[in-house]
């Protein structure tokens, strides 16, 4: 119940700006994060900022992955 | 002095009326523009000269909102959209006719703007407008403009292309990327908050049809995907021949800009409308130099062989996804809708 | 600290950027992953339920039920919001929008949901103002270009969009805006998980919803392998999180301990999204709440509070509401509780289409029968 897509800040206007992945632009909404910055990746859904993306763990699960595709 | 056309800013209920404001529109707006020796005689009925050949007939009608969207607008849509169809019958378009409904208020200058766009898209296709009418209705009750067109194009004696010839072992091209011309006009509605680069990808494809007609053998369908976009007419085409047609998405070209944009409003793709592509089956013995005769082309550049046509699940057609699974590809009922979920 | 991705012959990626998603749908690791599953199931038979129509989406899209072994039964739950909003919603939601001067600002989801006797998007149809939004502050700029109008929005969905309202409700108060309300339905998820547990249906274990869990932090189900003893492992969306995730529940089964873990870890973090929770909690409160083929679940409802009354489009604009009614032979509720497959309802396919549906399972695009019907799951 919840299509969000991880979206980069690109720009920020107090508690809102604008996030982008792909080229495509959105207004998001950062009320709901503390301490947005440009260039953070956040995950967005329903026009607003839910969560941050964690870079570090993103590259983790990746590596789990990637293990398991060369042992296969 | 009485004011001409150019001096009233707004569409009058007179424009549409016959007398002299509607000459005025006709003699200082539309025959500058699209004037040729056929429209020009300006009778009931144009007369035109035998066509030696099979003749393609087709309609349409454009009410697209908004009517000026990046790349494109309703002008340009109703002459490609009709040149497209005759092409899409293995013609040559060669004559349209032009009829719009105009709302009561309509700013001139749009006209102007449309009339323009018909004027250019017409010279690009190489076509001829013959005929055409204008009526003008009560504020309220058309969207700005409504245009309906009817578009005649002549057919060779030697090819047949039709929905219904394609065979199995045959490969399923198509001719551009995917989702352009409806993502671009639904970044530009209000209410959705996004805003993108994508532009609409209408253009005229018979130039692109007729050298791939003229440089290969064995071509068995074409349909430009609009509406419904590709599933739509790889559907019709699946039923109407009673073959299976099985998709590659690896193959299927979509820009990284329209990919996003659908990802954001949970939209698929291959269900999106597009004004300037068209699928091709045909024999696969000519499938990859059919591509490079496309890729010759602007609007063919990203021309790519996607999948092919089997006599397994006749009717259906398949995809066979990145992760090697295969799912169905159904017609879409209805429209998408932006969704959260 | 840089976090990028390098995938051969390209510039490094960042993780968060629209290309480095591929890395979450590599063919050869699906491949891995669906060995491991059944080698390690070992020919045990197990179900699980999946309770986010995201997931019944993403599992339909890529097929991933055909990388699973036979003896592994994937279910829906009731995790579509769309699925599980009562008629009465629907037929309020209509009510309004036939009032003078209302505009209705609707997520797409809601448009063809049949309520008793119509639905939002044959009212359109009927010249009603009635507007698709992604998000509410888009309705919130309609609510200012329209001061004639009253704009409501029609709050549906679980802890992951209800925030994103609850935003909404404290910038009216806060800016005195008084042409904006929410008609509120939105639901909690793990009450219903809570109910399933103790049903008919045997469940192994759950994916849980990795959005909603952002927000309320994975402790929320940890009364589910602590009181049931029935396995949770929160997952991302992409076709690898979800097979890994299948895996993490395989073990737990197969090891007989029973926990909540994440798979989504780049998303889930322990306590969830506190400020979320905040601004959820300023604006709403929980209550009782109707599911449609559930019934009442105790306390799996919100509503909004008494200090934002003024904004409650349910109290603040009484119409007269039909009495709501099902569509007889509709089986929505057993196919929402995992207890019956689409094809098994005598509607499917047949009378209840994605064009002509009969029930919100069909109409919403990740309802259990509009997926089945759409990807052909049988």
């Amino acid at each position: 119940m919840c299509l969000a897509v991880p979206m980069k800040v690109v720009e920020i206007h107090g508690d809102t700006g604008v996030v982008e992945t792909g080229g495509v632009r959105q207004d998001a909404g950062f009320q709901l994060l503390e301490g947005v910055k440009n260039g953070d990746y956040v995950i967005v859904h329903a026009g607003f900022a839910i969560q941050r993306l964690d870079e570090a763990e993103a590259l983790e699960t990746l590596a789990l992955f990637k293990g398991l595709e060369k042992a296969s | 002095m009485k004011p001409s056309v150019q001096e009233i800013k707004e569409i009058r209920l007179a424009h549409g009326g016959g007398g002299t404001l509607s000459q005025r529109l006709l003699h200082e707006l539309i025959i500058p523009v699209l004037g040729n020796p056929l429209l020009n005689t300006l009778d009931d009925s144009v007369l035109l000269p035998d066509p030696g050949s099979r003749l393609a007939f087709t309609t349409d009608s454009f009410v697209v909102q908004p009517l000026f969207f990046p790349g494109g607008d309703i002008g340009r849509l109703a002459v490609c959209g009709t040149v497209n169809d005759l092409a899409m019958a293995g013609a040559v378009p060669k004559y349209i006719s032009l009829g719009m409904i105009l709302e009561e208020g309509f700013p001139v200058a749009d006209l102007k703007t449309v009339i323009g766009s018909v004027r250019a898209a017409a010279e690009e296709a190489g076509v001829l407008v013959v005929a055409g009418d204008t009526k003008v209705v009560e504020k309220g009750k058309a969207d700005g403009i409504f245009i309906n067109t009817a578009g005649i194009g002549m057919v060779p004696a030697n090819k047949t292309v039709s929905a219904s010839l394609a065979a199995p072992g045959d490969a399923v091209l198509v001719s551009g990327s995917l989702g352009r011309h409806g993502m671009a006009v639904l970044s530009s509605r209000e209410g959705l908050g996004i805003r993108t680069a994508i532009s609409s990808d209408v253009a005229p494809l018979n130039h692109l049809v007729f050298s791939l007609m003229e440089s290969c053998e064995g071509v068995h369908s074409l349909r430009d995907a609009t509406r419904g976009g590709l599933a739509a007419v790889l559907n019709e085409i699946a039923v109407s021949s009673g073959v299976g047609i099985e998709l590659d998405e690896r193959s299927i070209p979509v820009g990284e800009d329209v990919q996003a944009a659908c990802d954001l409003l949970g939209f698929d793709p291959l269900y999106v409308a597009n004004e300037g592509v068209f699928a091709v089956v045909m024999d696969q013995r000519e499938a990859d130099h059919a591509v490079q005769i496309l890729k010759g082309f602007e609007y063919g550049r990203n021309a790519a062989r996607i999948g092919r046509v089997s006599k397994e699940s006749p009717g259906r057609v398949t995809l066979r996804t990145n992760l090697g699974t295969c799912r169905i590809i159904d017609p879409l009922s209805g429209e998408q809708l932006p969704r959260i979920c | 600290m840089s976090y990028s991705l390098q995938i051969e012959d390209s510039p490094p990626l960042a993780a968060g950027s629209f290309k480095a998603q591929e890395a979450f749908r590599q063919p050869a690791a699906a491949q891995a992953l669906s060995q491991a599953i059944l080698k390690e199931a070992q020919g045990r038979p197990m179900v699980f339920m999946e309770v986010c129509g995201t997931h019944t989406m993403s599992i339909a899209r890529y097929g991933l039920a055909s990388l699973l072994p036979e003896n592994i039964r994937l279910i829906s739950g009731p995790g579509c919001p769309v699925c599980v909003t009562p008629n009465s919603f629907i037929d309020r939601a209509v009510a309004l929008a036939r009032q003078p001067d209302t505009v209705i600002a609707t997520f797409g989801d809601m448009m063809k949901v049949p309520g008793s006797s119509s639905s939002l998007d044959r009212e359109h149809a009927r010249g009603r103002d009635i507007r698709v939004v992604t998000s509410t502050l888009e309705a919130l700029k309609l609510a200012v270009k329209s001061p004639g109008k009253q704009v409501i929005f029609l709050g549906v969905g679980f802890e992951t969009t209800a925030p994103t309202v609850a935003v909404s409700l404290i910038e009216v108060k806060k800016s005195g805006i008084d042409n904006y309300s929410v008609l509120c339905g939105h639901k909690r998820m793990p009450p219903p998980m809570e109910a399933l547990s103790s049903g008919e249906m045997r469940i192994d274990g759950y994916l849980c919803p990795g959005h909603v869990s952002a927000v309320i932090g994975p402790e929320a189900y940890r009364f589910i392998p602590d009181r049931f003893g029935i396995g949770c492992v929160v997952s991302g969306f992409e076709p690898l999180d979800i097979l890994q995730s299948i895996l993490m529940l395989v073990r737990q089964v197969r090891s007989g301990r029973f926990s909540v873990e994440v798979e989504y870890t780049r998303a889930v973090k322990p306590g969830g999204n506190e400020k979320a929770l905040q601004i959820l909690s300023a604006a709403f409160e929980t209550c009782d709440s109707e599911w449609r083929g559930l019934g009442e679940i105790a306390g799996s409802g919100f509503k909004i509070r008494e200090t934002l009354a003024g904004h409650d489009a349910g109290n603040r604009f009484p119409v007269f509401v039909e009495p709501p009614r099902e569509a007889a032979g509709c089986l929505c509720g057993k196919v929402l509780k995992g207890l019956l497959e689409p094809t098994e309802c005598g509607h499917f396919g047949k009378s209840c289409t994605p064009d002509f549906p009969v029930g919100p399972c069909m109409v919403s695009t990740e309802g259990t029968c509009a997926a089945y019907y759409k990807y052909h799951l049988t």
